[in-house]
């Protein structure tokens, strides 16, 4: 039993449209970073798809460089909220916007 | 059966990606997406990349995931202080949201039909990989290095508690 790319393609469209969405939807910092994770992970999923179909290495190789990359912008984006947690008292990115000025 | 696992796993992960937008709860969000990661990596042991999905769960599921949630619980979020959107903005998002969809729809709906090999790609099996990413790719895995070295030198500076009477020069 094989399994066509394109399911794989329409997955990670779906994945990635879901975290769209929740940038938009939600307020909640937090929550915007973990839908940041989701659009990365669809990329992924496409990424490795596409490699194993082509029978390249260099596809994984780029999601592994994503995952680095992703770990790093957790560690240092999540500091960040925590300190706006401490001088603002919330979490709130309409709150945020005050970091114009 | 392959199929019937791919329609599963597929429905389950766009399930609790949805559910990590829509509950109220952030704590709830953070368990869907890790419900979400472990579907992806499902997906990732179906196209043979054990590299991969090994990788995808120790970075995403035992680190990212992790220190979501202790900052969660770090700045006590729940459901009673969690901010919302007014009724428009919500419509406003969900519509553009939908549009995109619609657009990457219509952009990728003539691709051919192309087949992934049941199991003869060995790609994605360690040995492979790390001779590709050991010798091809040597020097962009070492810059990773540095990439995470200075992400956790930001964190600290960040994190650190900044002393507003005194700063020695």
């Amino acid at each position: 039993m094989k399994i066509p790319v394109e399911y794989y393609l329409w997955l990670s469209l779906a994945l990635f449209c879901i975290g769209v969405l929740g940038v938009l939807f939600r307020r909640n910092a937090i929550i915007v970073f973990m839908c940041i994770e989701l659009m990365l992970n669809a990329v992924n999923v496409l990424l490795v798809a596409f490699s194993t179909y082509m029978n390249d290495a260099a596809g994984q190789v780029f999601v592994f460089f994503i995952m680095a990359v992703a770990a790093a912008e957790v560690a240092v984006g999540l500091a960040i909220l925590v300190k706006m947690h401490d001088n603002t008292k919330t979490v709130d990115i309409d709150i945020l916007n005050r970091l114009k000025w | 059966m392959t199929l019937y696992l791919f329609y599963f796993l597929s429905f389950l992960a766009v399930l609790s990606a949805l559910m990590v937008v829509f509950s109220k709860n952030p704590v709830h969000s953070v368990l869907y997406l890790i419900i979400t990661f472990f579907c992806i990596f499902g997906h990732y042991l179906l196209m043979n990349a054990q590299f991969v999905a090994f990788v995808h769960i120790i970075v995403y599921a035992g680190a990212i995931m992790v220190l979501f949630l202790y900052v969660l619980m770090l700045l006590n979020l729940n459901s009673e202080s969690e901010p919302h959107k007014n009724n428009t903005l919500k419509f406003v998002a969900v519509i553009s949201g939908c549009l995109l969809m619609v657009v990457l729809v219509a952009a990728l709906r003539g691709t051919d039909d192309m087949m992934l090999q049941d199991n003869g790609s060995q790609v994605g099996y360690v040995k492979n990989l790390g001779k590709v990413m050991l010798t091809d790719f040597l020097l962009p895995f070492e810059i990773t290095s540095i990439l995470l070295l200075a992400a956790m030198v930001g964190a600290v500076m960040i994190g650190k508690k900044s002393s507003n009477t005194t700063t020695p020069r």
